[in-house]
């Protein structure tokens, strides 16, 4: 019984099944909010609303041509998408909606899970970096050492900004942490700058406009994904379509006092907070141009990580008074 | 690390084929290379066995954003040649064409360049618009792109009261729109920090290497055919040239975006003094022996149309000198030491027309740096032997 339960966690939910309906669902929202800010329709045939159109791209990317490279690592290559859906899917594992109840908790539920989660959200641009490098193409190469110069950019600031309502909240448990937050819901308002900062970082994590240097099609033509087709492909898509999600529901964990109620409750939260953060997202896609890699780097330095250290003083001046 | 990126002939930044090598370090480019030829279509050599009717439906065909220059252009030449004056409300009529279709090249430009900076919206807003500029001149001519409206010797379509109330609505949309344009363009911090200081050309280099059309102007050099030597109707157009002297691409979106502004006024002029009249005479069949050039400030610079008549109803030579290939020279200047990012960017700022710039095939030699200019026969035998010598069937090699 138990082993089925855990297959079930693993594989139904949370895990890879609602992973995978929840996330095409977030690439529908975020696809139509961008093609309504554009004055565009965005999907309209595929299901209702074309709601399905992000699954119906998936299967359609599983049954095309499947290419590995002469040249490339071919083992790698084809190992990479599979591990980064791993990755993201053990993440999603991690966050407080199917973790909520602090008496019983789950197992993947533990003090410091906030930092695996930073780290399991760390590993994607690792697994893009070594999907371009793998694929010996010159724009793969080139999209490749984007993503890791864009890291350098963005990642201190993510983890600064990230992590100072946990110093606030005196706690490294994502359950723990919005718990905090729900019984003083005021002390999110001191976060603030935290979150602008968290949510430009991740935009730059999911290298969406205007961070979406490592694809630029009319630079690099696929950047790290030029290689890349069929299966591989719609894996790697899923996978930033799931690490869109947790990434969504990191910060609203964090920064938006996590999803009190219960299963149902907490869950309808969920749905809400994260859709919230990926509409804020969508919004900065539409609203900007793409950089460059150099200016992301300046940027990230120049008022990213500046922000976010302010913010971190601030949440240690805030926890002195309140003692 | 120095390696050479291709892009094209096929790449998603390129709409047509041509071929940029770049010789990269890390993100800095450090010598770039246009390779030329992959769209030559023999329009010259057809030209000469059309009349001078047939060639301003292949003139036409020589491009489609800018199909109305080439017509303009040509048969400005032709009207010479024939020594014809077109009825001032053809001309009228010809020109006001001209400014809707710089409106609609420059509209679809700006969206170009927003899609190639990566500012989606920006393509997404500035191509809808561009729709009403489009409507106009599918109203007046019955056609989108190409308007067939040009004749020897005025026009083929009259315009009525309501046409004109149409274009003065239409052009009033837009003006409001562009303004909002100016102000993404001049405002949105992320949108001029892709484009400042990006691809400079400065006004020395312009001048030497010959740069046209908005290129050169956003270079500070005050360079517009319609002004220094107009042609028709323009000398009695009050319309201002518009520069700018920031010698980047920033500079070039700005140039354009003022160029919209005054071609609107172009337009309204061209709308409110229509003269009364006919709209076109009538042509010979033949033309005198004699040659004449025809220059036209197109959407995207001087275009060139050389045209030489033997006194039959065809002509002997036609020579198209298109304003793209005035600006590859320039481009490759623009190019250097500009970063990876920028190669799109840099490439669309001159608002490339490849298949208005391929009259010819140039071989470059790789190894020697050598040039010359082939014949259709000599490369169908270049390939009949590279094919004996190669051997090899369906074993294609990654270019680099």
């Amino acid at each position: 019984m138990a082993v089925l339960r855990t297959f079930l966690y693993l594989l139904v939910y949370p895990g890879l099944l609602f992973l995978f309906v929840y996330g095409t669902f977030c690439e529908w929202f975020d696809r139509k909010i961008y093609a309504r800010l554009q004055n565009r329709m965005g999907p309209t045939h595929t299901g209702r609303f074309g709601l399905l159109q992000p699954v119906a791209d998936f299967f359609k990317l599983l049954a095309k041509e499947d290419i590995v490279p002469e040249r490339a690592d071919k083992t790698l290559f084809s190992l990479l998408p599979v591990f980064g859906i791993a990755i993201v899917g053990a993440a999603g594992l991690l966050l407080p909606v199917w973790n909520f109840d602090l008496a019983v908790p789950g197992p993947t539920s533990f003090p410091g899970d906030i930092i695996v989660l930073l780290y399991l959200l760390s590993l994607p641009t690792l697994v893009f970096f070594l999907a371009g490098w793998a694929s010996t193409n010159f724009f793969s190469i080139i999209g490749g050492t984007r993503v890791l110069t864009m890291l350098f950019g963005y990642e201190v600031p993510l983890f600064l900004a990230v992590l100072s309502p946990a110093v606030l909240a005196g706690s490294w448990r994502l359950a723990e942490i919005a718990a905090f937050y729900q019984a003083r819901p005021l002390l999110v308002l001191p976060n603030l700058v935290g979150f602008v900062v968290a949510l430009i970082a991740v935009q730059a994590k999911l290298e969406r406009t205007p961070f979406d240097i490592p694809h630029a099609e009319t630079e690099i033509v696929g950047g790290t994904f030029t290689e890349y087709s069929g299966k591989k492909l719609a894996l790697f898509r899923l996978m930033i379509d799931i690490e869109m999600v947790v990434s969504a529901g990191l910060l609203a964990t964090v920064f938006l006092g996590g999803f009190p109620g219960g299963a149902l409750l907490g869950f309808a939260s969920f749905v809400v907070k994260t859709l919230f953060i990926i509409f804020l997202l969508s919004l900065i896609r539409a609203m900007t141009s793409r950089i460059r890699v150099d200016q992301v780097v300046l940027f990230a330095w120049k008022y990213l990580a500046p922000l976010a250290v302010a913010q971190l003083l601030a949440v240690i001046l805030i926890k002195g008074l309140r003692s | 690390m120095k390696f050479e990126i291709p892009i094209g002939p096929q790449h998603p930044a390129l709409k047509e084929p041509i071929s940029l090598r770049m010789t990269v370090e890390g993100e800095v480019i450090r010598d770039a290379d246009i390779r030329l030829g992959y769209n030559h279509r023999g329009l010259e050599k057809l030209a000469e066995e059309k009349t001078w009717i047939q060639n301003i439906y292949l003139t036409e065909r020589i491009c489609g954003i800018c199909s109305h220059s080439h017509t303009s252009c040509y048969v400005q030449g032709v009207e010479k040649l024939m020594e014809l004056a077109p009825p001032r409300r053809g001309l009228y009529i010809r020109y006001l064409i001209s400014e809707l279709e710089r409106v609609h090249s420059h509209l679809l430009w700006l969206g170009v360049a927003g899609h190639e900076a990566g500012f989606d919206s920006f393509f997404m807003y500035t191509w809808r618009d561009r729709e009403v500029v489009m409507d106009l001149l599918e109203m007046i001519s019955g056609n989108r792109v190409h308007y067939a409206m040009n004749a020897i010797g005025g026009v083929r379509r009259d315009l009525d009261d309501a046409q004109r109330q149409k274009i003065l609505d239409g052009v009033a949309v837009l003006r409001k729109r562009t303004e909002y344009y100016f102000h993404i363009g001049a405002n949105e911090p992320s949108f001029v920090g892709r484009l400042a200081g990006v691809g400079r050309l400065t006004k020395e280099r312009a001048v030497a290497l010959c740069a046209v059309g908005p290129t050169a102007r956003a270079s500070g050099v005050a360079r517009d055919v319609r002004k220094d030597d107009p042609y028709a109707v323009y000398d009695e157009i009050d319309f201002e040239l518009c520069t700018a002297d920031t010698c980047d691409v920033l500079g070039r979106t700005v140039v354009r975006i003022k160029e919209l502004m005054e071609s609107y006024k172009i337009i309204e002029f061209i709308v409110r003094n229509l003269p009364a009249g006919e709209i076109a005479v009538r042509a010979p069949r033949k033309a005198k022996p004699n040659e004449a050039v025809s220059r036209y400030e197109a959407p995207r610079g001087e275009n060139i149309h050389y045209i030489k008549s033997n006194g039959s109803d065809k002509p002997e030579r036609l020579k198209v000198r298109a304003p793209t290939l005035a600006n590859y020279p320039a481009t490759v200047e623009m190019l250097r030491n500009g970063f990876i990012a920028d190669i799109p960017l840099i490439f669309a700022a001159i608002d490339p027309c490849i298949c208005c710039a391929e009259r010819s095939v140039e071989l470059i030699d790789a190894r020697s740096g050598e040039e010359r200019t082939v014949r259709m026969s000599d490369l169908r035998r270049l390939a009949a032997a590279r094919r004996r010598a190669s051997g090899l069937k369906g074993k294609a090699e990654w270019p680099f």
